[in-house]
């Protein structure tokens, strides 16, 4: 093993591979180097000078960063030189700092606050000199620059250079006069330029979205996929009392390592709409009349059964769980079963290989068709003239699609918004939305990722999964799973690609699987 | 020759034989004087016989740092099928320091010929050489040497018919000291902000457009001629103390003395010599009170220490300082210290690349220490302060200019603690308008 070095990190003694920066070799032996400028995805320019620490014998302190591990080195992170150092460095960036905390975005998150208190100085020396002081600026559509709060960490800069390839930022002038500049023919508009906001150490960069909407500790946090496109980069929710107020990344290397596109970013207004269904309506003599689960799903059972020619209308946004159980909910029956796929530009992330905003704007269409759904959605519209019954799993219909359903003998609606032009339909039961349920996306790489309920659902609403299972029992006598545990777990019978996998094969970064000929064809 | 001042006779006139003598500054003119015959002996030797006789002579760098050339240029790598660059470092921006620019401004094919040679040897194809922007007549007679080098055939496709292709570049800097250091001079040709780079990679591994490259300054450059025509032992016998500091150097001396000027002397030469005998002295009726003697960016010495110091890499050393660029800044009894260190630091604070945490807020920080302390509105405890600002900017930084701030804050402290006194006492009157 003359590929692994053996080191020790704060007494810890770790074998790691040669070439491992300090910083990451600390990680492994759980210590963690305070720092700024280093950023697991961007170059280091060792800039910043906050992961100082000693090496015994090396004659100056070096910057974890980009000093690589060496056999035998005894390193210190947390003794009093380090230390020392690092309090320094904290000094001279709070010296210009304005200290805005009380009306800072980043604060409770904020790399410059919690390396102050866990180590700073308690009182300033600095005196009574003025603090340089620059104006706001409004960088992009997106993104607003605080100069007085930039500690010239260089990270906005180099994610614009070497990960966009747009290189709209820079350093201007020099010694403490400097800030950020933008380009001042450009904005700073790049389809993923709203990753300088998270990457920013401090409140520097903040985005206009969330500007003073919440404080940082009062959030949230859920693990979740973002429902833009095909890419399914793994996001984070951020919940204020229940309102989804933000999204960021979560790190995942194999997919989206630490960034999102903007248009993923900004769409989650609609996880909020409160024009929700939120309880099941069956048709009493010619009237939509609400009812309770029990009526409602004998009714949809019942509907199912009596149906020879079925076409299911769904969306790319339902989860794999839910494509899965209506689709078995009407076997037996002729179907056609489609999700319809919006389309836009793609947008790649020039440094990060196989990372783009996809074309196909919906997080589920590799699920979806293992589940066996089309995505002809003019063939499944012609499909639902005559059909017996068509059911329409949460799609965003247009009115063209609308007028199509017509055509069909019965319509059953498995939705989450209320929509007056549905008024005609058989039955229409109230769904999550996947903010408000667990569940799994299936990417273009066919990696199965789990997102996690983020928030309550409104009403009566239930799972679309758990809606069509339980109309099966009515029906057939299936067992109906309790939990999209299980769920997911019971997929593997339709969609064989998924046979044996539960969601702790998953974890938070998902897991490949071989999509076969059988799973595609059903 | 201590231009523009005729030769003193304790001088060794190498480098500056020729200062003054405009005839000099053409090709044929250099020609006449034994130009490019060093040249022309470079090219019919293999480049390892040159570095061999670089190294026997001991040659070190004139730019600030004193490493051995020989074994600079040996760190190249061989047959790497990748193109070599040689670069010249000729900013010269350290305050105090007015050498280079006179080496280009007489004799500027003694420059091209140490720039073929080195090339040459470091099997570079290119040199580039940085000229400090501000040097608007070193500029015109280098671009005329240039090009006249070209004509005559001492540059191009086919160096004096040996089948060799040397090209010089002329880049023109726009007015950072920080391009002097010299990756951040690799940044600034490439086109990119004049950043230091941190290391490794050592630019012999990856320089200028990430290929091998060598830095030398304009000195070191200009001297290897001479030591190829002359021989390594005649470079290594010009020595008056340390074996390990050889040949001649430039030294410019500036401030309170009667003939500022560069004067060439061989290495190991008195330091009081220099400033008494040769400079001329102080103003009548004034005593030496203190000299920086490395440009601005090493220790201050006192008058003792400046007057039993010898001038070469070792003896200053000894004495508390570095020979740096051996750019002199000789001070009298008239000088208020105080003031002149806040005026260095405000130097460095303007040029700090920005990149570095201490280095960008611990210049201004300093700066604005030392202004209120000439305002008469600083505090007991500022010097302490001071201290322990210039102890967190030394050896933490990407470059050495954080340092070089902090080298005449923490000698000056320790070496004229009665003159800060002085003003933290309000015993002196403010230097600085009070604000
Ligand atoms: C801040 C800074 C400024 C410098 N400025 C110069 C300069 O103006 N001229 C120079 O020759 N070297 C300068 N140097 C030193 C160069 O980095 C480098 O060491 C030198 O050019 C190497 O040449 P030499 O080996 O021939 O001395 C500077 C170094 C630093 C850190
Ligand atoms: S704006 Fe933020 S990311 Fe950019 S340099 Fe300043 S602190 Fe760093
Ligand atoms: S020490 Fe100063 S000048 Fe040198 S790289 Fe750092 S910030 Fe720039
Ligand atoms: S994190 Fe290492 S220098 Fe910034």
């Amino acid at each position: 093993m003359s590929d692994l070095v053996n080191v020790t990190i704060d007494g810890v003694q770790i074998s790691v591979p040669k070439g491992t920066p300090i910083i990451e070799a600390a990680k492994q032996a759980g210590v963690l180097v305070p720092h700024y400028c280093y950023h697991p995805s961007l170059p280091s320019p060792a800039v910043c000078r906050m992961c100082l620490v000693e090496v015994e014998k090396a004659p100056k302190l070096v910057p974890a960063c980009v000093t690589t591990v060496a056999d035998g080195n005894v390193i210190h992170v947390n003794n009093d030189k380090s230390k020392r150092a690092r309090e320094s460095v904290l000094e001279f960036l709070l010296i210009n700092h304005p200290l805005d905390c009380p009306i800072c975005d980043q604060a409770g998150e904020c790399e410059l606050q919690d390396y102050t208190f866990q180590e700073g100085r308690a009182g300033t020396r600095y005196g009574d000199y003025a603090k340089r002081y620059n104006p706001v600026e409004d960088f992009g559509p997106d993104v607003l620059y605080v100069a007085n709060r930039c500690i010239l960490c260089t990270r906005c800069v180099r994610f614009m250079d070497n990960v966009a390839g747009d290189a709209v930022l820079n350093v201007s002038e020099r010694g403490d006069r400097a800030f950020i500049g933008i380009d001042p023919d450009h904005k700073l508009d790049h389809p993923w330029a709203g990753n300088v906001v998270d990457l920013c150490p401090v409140g520097s960069l903040i985005s206009k979205d969330f500007l003073h909407k919440a404080r940082a500790w009062d959030l949230d946090k859920t693990a979740s996929v973002c429902t833009g496109c095909t890419q399914g980069c793994n996001t984070m929710i951020d919940t204020r009392d229940d309102v989804v107020v933000r999204l960021r990344p979560r790190p995942n290397l194999d997919v989206n390592r630490h960034f999102i596109c903007d248009e993923g970013r900004s769409d989650y207004r609609w996880m909020n709409r409160g024009d929700r269904i939120e309880a099941p309506l069956v048709r009493e003599g010619g009237k939509l009349t609400p009812t309770d689960w029990t009526q409602a799903l004998d009714r949809l059972g019942a509907a199912v059964k009596a149906a020879r020619r079925v076409v299911i209308l769904a969306s790319g946004r339902a989860s794999t769980e839910s494509l899965g159980f209506v689709r078995r909910m009407v076997d037996g029956a002729s179907v056609t079963a489609a999700i319809k796929v919006p389309l836009g530009a793609e947008a790649p992330l020039a440094g990060v290989p196989n990372l783009a905003l996809r074309k196909e704007r919906v997080p589920n269409l590799a699920g979806a068709s293992l589940a066996g759904y089309g995505t002809d959605w003019s063939a499944a519209l012609a499909a639902a003239k005559g059909a017996d019954l068509v059911v329409v799993l949460d799609a965003d219909l247009d009115d063209a699609d609308v007028a199509a359903l017509s055509g069909a003998a019965a319509v059953a609606v498995i939705g989450t918004v209320d929509d007056d032009r549905l008024a005609g339909s058989a039955l229409i039961l109230p769904a999550t939305n996947m903010a408000e349920e667990n569940g799994t996306y299936v990417n273009r790489d066919h990696r199965v990722q789990r997102y996690f309920q983020a928030k309550p659902a409104p009403g009566m609403a239930r799972p679309a999964w758990w809606i069509a299972a339980e109309a099966t029992h009515a029906a057939r006598g299936l067992a109906a799973p309790a939990t999209a545990a299980d769920a997911f777990a019971a997929l593997g019978a339709m969609i064989p690609a998924l046979a044996g996998l539960t969601y702790s094969d998953l974890g938070h970064t998902g897991r490949v699987v071989t999509p076969n000929a059988a799973g595609a064809a059903r | 020759m201590g231009y523009p001042h005729p030769p003193h006779p304790k001088e060794t006139v190498v480098l500056s034989k020729y200062f003054g003598d405009a005839e000099a500054r053409t090709f044929d003119g250099w020609v006449k004087r034994g130009g490019y015959e060093a040249l022309k002996k470079a090219l019919g030797m293999t480049p390892d016989a040159i570095i061999e006789e670089l190294k026997a002579s001991g040659l070190r760098g004139r730019g600030g740092a004193g490493f051995p050339t020989g074994l600079k240029w040996s760190f190249m790598p061989k047959n790497d099928g990748k193109p070599h660059y040689l670069v010249c470092n000729a900013d010269e921006s350290e305050p105090g320091t007015f050498k280079d620019r006179e080496i280009m401004r007489w004799t500027p094919h003694q420059l091209i010929e140490g720039c073929a040679i080195g090339a040459y040897a470091i099997g570079a194809e290119t040199c580039y050489i940085y000229i400090r922007g501000e040097f608007t007549e070193p500029w015109k007679v280098m671009t005329a040497a240039v090009a006249e080098a070209y004509a005559k055939g001492a540059l191009g496709g086919n160096v004096f018919g040996s089948g060799k292709r040397i090209d010089i570049v002329l880049h023109r800097g726009a007015g950072a000291y920080i391009c002097g250091e010299e990756t951040a001079m690799m940044n600034s040709i490439e086109g990119k902000r004049g950043n230091p780079r941190i290391k490794p990679p050592f630019p012999a591994q990856a320089g200028l457009f990430g290929m091998p490259t060598t830095i030398n300054n304009v000195e070191t450059l200009s001297s290897t001629s001479h030591i190829l025509t002359r021989g390594a032992a005649w470079y290594k016998g010009l020595c008056l103390s340390n074996p390990k500091s050889t040949g001649t150097k430039l030294f410019s001396v500036c401030g309170h003395v009667m003939r500022p000027g560069n004067y060439e002397l061989t290495m190991g030469f008195p330091m009081k010599d220099l400033i008494h005998d040769l400079a001329g002295g102080m103003r009548p009726g004034r005593r030496l009170k203190a000299v920086i003697p490395g440009g601005s960016s090493v220790p201050i010495m006192t008058a003792a220490e400046a007057e039993a110091a010898l001038c070469d890499y070792e003896g200053i050393v000894e004495k508390g300082s570095m020979l740096g660029s051996a750019g002199f800044i000789v001070m009298d009894d008239s000088t208020d210290m105080v003031y002149e260190i806040w005026r260095l630091a405000k130097f460095y604070a303007h040029e700090s690349c920005a990149q570095c945490t201490q280095c960008r807020e611990g210049t201004a920080w300093t700066t604005k220490i030392l202004e209120r302390i000439l305002r008469g509105q600083g505090k007991k405890e500022d010097l302490d302060l001071l201290l322990d600002l210039s102890d967190q900017m030394t050896g933490r930084t990407i470059c050495v200019l954080s340092d070089s701030c902090a080298a005449p804050i923490v000698s000056g402290i320790k070496k004229f603690p009665e003159e800060f006194e002085a003003y933290l006492s309000r015993a002196k009157a403010p230097a600085l308008a009070a604000v």
